[in-house]
């Protein structure tokens, strides 16, 4: 059952990739909250309350509800447009998801470890290289910020794989999320807003050499 | 005495974000810096000790916070002469000096844990201290910096967690879950070899957003040229030696296992890249802040090769990077007088510094001839010491590339602190020009002195430390 999970999430990648629309990435980010509280509700089998109420809080009500209702939020208050703006095709872009895909299962085999499920590995690793390609091929700066969402998703899974033995480490993980996802949404995202009029990286260039 | 630094710590930062007045914001800070500088005392006499667990008074550790005890202090001065010249609001100041406070304790933390979990942790606190320091302008510039800064460092904490994540992996074969740097060290032949290389790519690369090193440099150029100066001098040098030594921890582990060549290679590459492109961007650039900034990359650059080199390098690259500290903050220092004479960063609008202000004119000479290692730079020696190292590892090619790569900056650099002394400013109205105290420029002389007797005449507890820093890399 988790690893038809993780393959769902995997496609959520993939819908990622082609999607135009802004609204199409908040919804799939809160899918991806969701998925992520399944996954480690069954994974996570001999932990203890206090735990599962914190991962609950951090997928369920942060991942799935808190940010995207944010970027929600900060879509309509600054008024972006509602395309995605890619620097390349969307055929492109899946193409290239395919391939960190396949790279990835490539290189999975090349583990000799017992102790870990590849699937979780493979999911992982390609959600945050997907996360790194859609930051780097987008063009507005609420995108980079979902990519970075996705990276953190990915970190949340390889953390999951590691968890059942070290709890204190998907705690770390958590901490770091939601350290990381506050200092960026909540005062940098507004804050540039209000001073660049159009939230696209093109107006971020004035730090110079000369 | 940990909890009594982290307790003053939390006391001073809290007050002076509460309590916005003149005379109790200074008396915080000073009650700090005097903590700070007597925290390393206190290491000293407790060397090897390991206090509340997670801190471990090494060797390598009390270098670095004897070198940032040292620059903290003047980093204060200066800070304080900033906020003093800016006629800054008292809002911006509590947040300037808390946020000051902050990063030079989580620096402090940082390079004496013993943990890699409590690096990482106080790696990720020195970007929110950073990030309130360089916004401090609130233009739409600093705003830039800040953003820029922010998101390339929280992929790069990002990176450093799935590294530690790795690392889990690669431990777990031992039976072992403890991720200190000891238990690391005792585990190490049994690590799985897969996962530490997986790992120590992601940590690496992670830290090089603090390190100033290729790829993930861009971030702590802009920051260091946003953010104040005397704020920039500590991000261009306590900042860069706690991801030293976050990287460096972790190198010592390598090295003693068979991945040490893999790992040398892969760091080598990054340091000769990071001095290529240092050198490429300081021929063009104009911005005299960000030439500083580009320096600090090639000589972290530099030191990544000395380690490499390994032998009489590893004991170069540790005195390197502790001179540099002093030398770079230095002329970070200088750098707020150049700005409060001219108005400006741009070489082009500077010039004649020598006739508006010939103590600091001295000290920016002293301190062009330090950072290039021209005796009787501390430097020369160390750099002398790393180029002979590559000799006797018979690595002549990549010390003949430096070698060219080094004279170009030398010249690319001298050409604009030259043209900042001695040629004719453009289109600069100088009837305005404020006369500056030459007591301002005492603490640089003494920094750059400091590197001097350091490099030519260091005394022996200074030399075992390194030593005994080095002490567990294989030759």
């Amino acid at each position: 059952m988790i690893h038809v999970f993780l393959i769902i999430f995997l496609i959520t990648l993939f819908y990622l990739s082609i999607a135009n629309r802004m609204l199409t990435y908040i919804k799939v980010l809160a899918l991806q909250g969701m998925i992520l509280f399944a996954v480690s509700f069954m994974q996570l089998s001999e932990i203890n309350t206090l735990n599962l109420v914190l991962i609950l809080l951090e997928t369920i009500v942060f991942k799935s509800l808190a940010v995207p209702l944010f970027l929600a939020y900060v879509l309509k208050r600054n008024r972006i447009t509602r395309e995605a703006e890619p620097f390349v095709p969307n055929f492109v872009s899946l193409i290239i998801v395919t391939l960190i895909v396949v790279s990835t299962v490539l290189l999975s085999y090349s583990i000799h470890d017992v102790h870990l499920d590849r699937m979780f590995f493979v999911v992982a690793f390609s959600s945050l290289m997907t996360g790194l390609y859609i930051i780097a091929s987008r063009r507005k700066i609420i995108t980079h910020v979902m990519g970075y969402m996705i990276i953190e998703n990915g970190v949340f899974i390889l953390s999951l794989a590691v968890g059942n033995e070290m709890p204190a480490m998907v705690n770390l993980g958590i901490m770091l999320d939601i350290f990381a996802s506050v200092l960026i949404l909540g005062i940098f995202l507004n804050k540039i807003g209000d001073v660049f009029k159009n939230v696209d990286i093109d107006q971020l260039s004035n730090l110079k050499d000369y | 005495m940990t909890l009594v630094y982290i307790i003053v710590v939390l006391i001073s930062g809290i007050t002076i974000i509460l309590n916005r007045s003149t005379i109790v914001n200074y008396a915080m800070l000073i009650l700090f810096i005097i903590v700070q500088c007597l925290f390393p005392f206190v290491v000293l006499s407790n060397k090897g000790a390991t206090q509340l667990s997670y801190f471990t008074f090494d060797s390598i550790g009390i270098l670095l916070l004897c070198t940032l005890s040292i620059i903290s202090i003047p980093a204060a001065w200066h800070g304080y002469i900033y906020i003093k010249t800016h006629n800054e609001t008292r809002q911006s100041r509590a947040i300037y000096f808390s946020a000051l406070i902050m990063l030079i304790s989580a620096i402090s933390l940082g390079v004496v844990s013993n943990h890699i979990a409590f690096t990482w942790i106080f790696t990720e606190i020195t970007t929110l201290a950073a990030s309130a320091l360089i916004y401090h302008h609130r233009n739409k510039l600093a705003l830039e910096g800040t953003w820029k800064y922010i998101f390339i460092c929280a992929i790069s904490i990002t990176f450093v967690y799935v590294g530690i994540l790795f690392l889990n992996l690669a431990l777990r074969a031992t039976g072992s879950h403890d991720l200190s740097y000891a238990s690391l060290m005792e585990h190490r032949n049994g690590l799985n070899t897969f996962w530490l290389k997986l790992s120590f790519l992601f940590i690496f690369t992670g830290f090089t957003a603090k390190m100033s090193l290729v790829p993930m440099f861009t971030a702590s150029i802009d920051a260091k040229d946003t953010a104040p100066a005397p704020a920039g001098a500590l991000l261009a040098t306590g900042l860069i030696n706690l991801g030293f030594i976050g990287f460096f921890r972790i190198y010592v582990i390598m090295a003693n296992t068979p991945l040490h060549k893999w790992t040398n290679i892969l760091i080598g590459t990054a340091g000769i890249l990071s001095v290529f492109m240092a050198t490429v961007y300081m021929l063009r650039v104009k911005n005299i802040k960000r030439m500083l900034a580009y320096s600090g990359m090639e000589h972290m650059g530099i030191v990544m090769i000395g380690i490499v080199s390994g032998g009489i390098g590893y004991y170069a690259a540790i005195l390197h990077i502790i001179l540099h500290s002093f030398i770079k903050s230095g002329l970070f220092f200088q750098f707020t007088q150049i700005y409060r004479v001219f108005q400006n960063k741009n070489i082009y609008y500077t010039g004649y510094y020598f006739r508006y202000n010939v103590t600091g004119a001295i000290a920016l000479l002293a301190g062009f001839f330090c950072i290039t290692a021209i005796p009787p730079s501390g430097m020369f020696v160390s750099e002398f010491l790393i180029f002979k190292s590559l000799f006797d590892s018979h690595m002549l090619l990549v010390m003949i590339v430096l070698f060219v790569l080094l004279t170009t900056i030398i010249w690319a650099f001298g050409k604009n602190v030259f043209r900042l002394l001695f040629q004719p400013p453009v289109a600069f109205d100088d009837s305005n020009v404020p006369v500056i105290s030459p007591w301002e420029s005492t603490s640089q002389f003494i920094l750059f002195a400091l590197a001097v007797w350091l490099g030519f005449n260091p005394p022996p507890e200074f030399v075992s430390l390194i030593k005994e820093s080095v002490m567990l890399l294989p030759n």
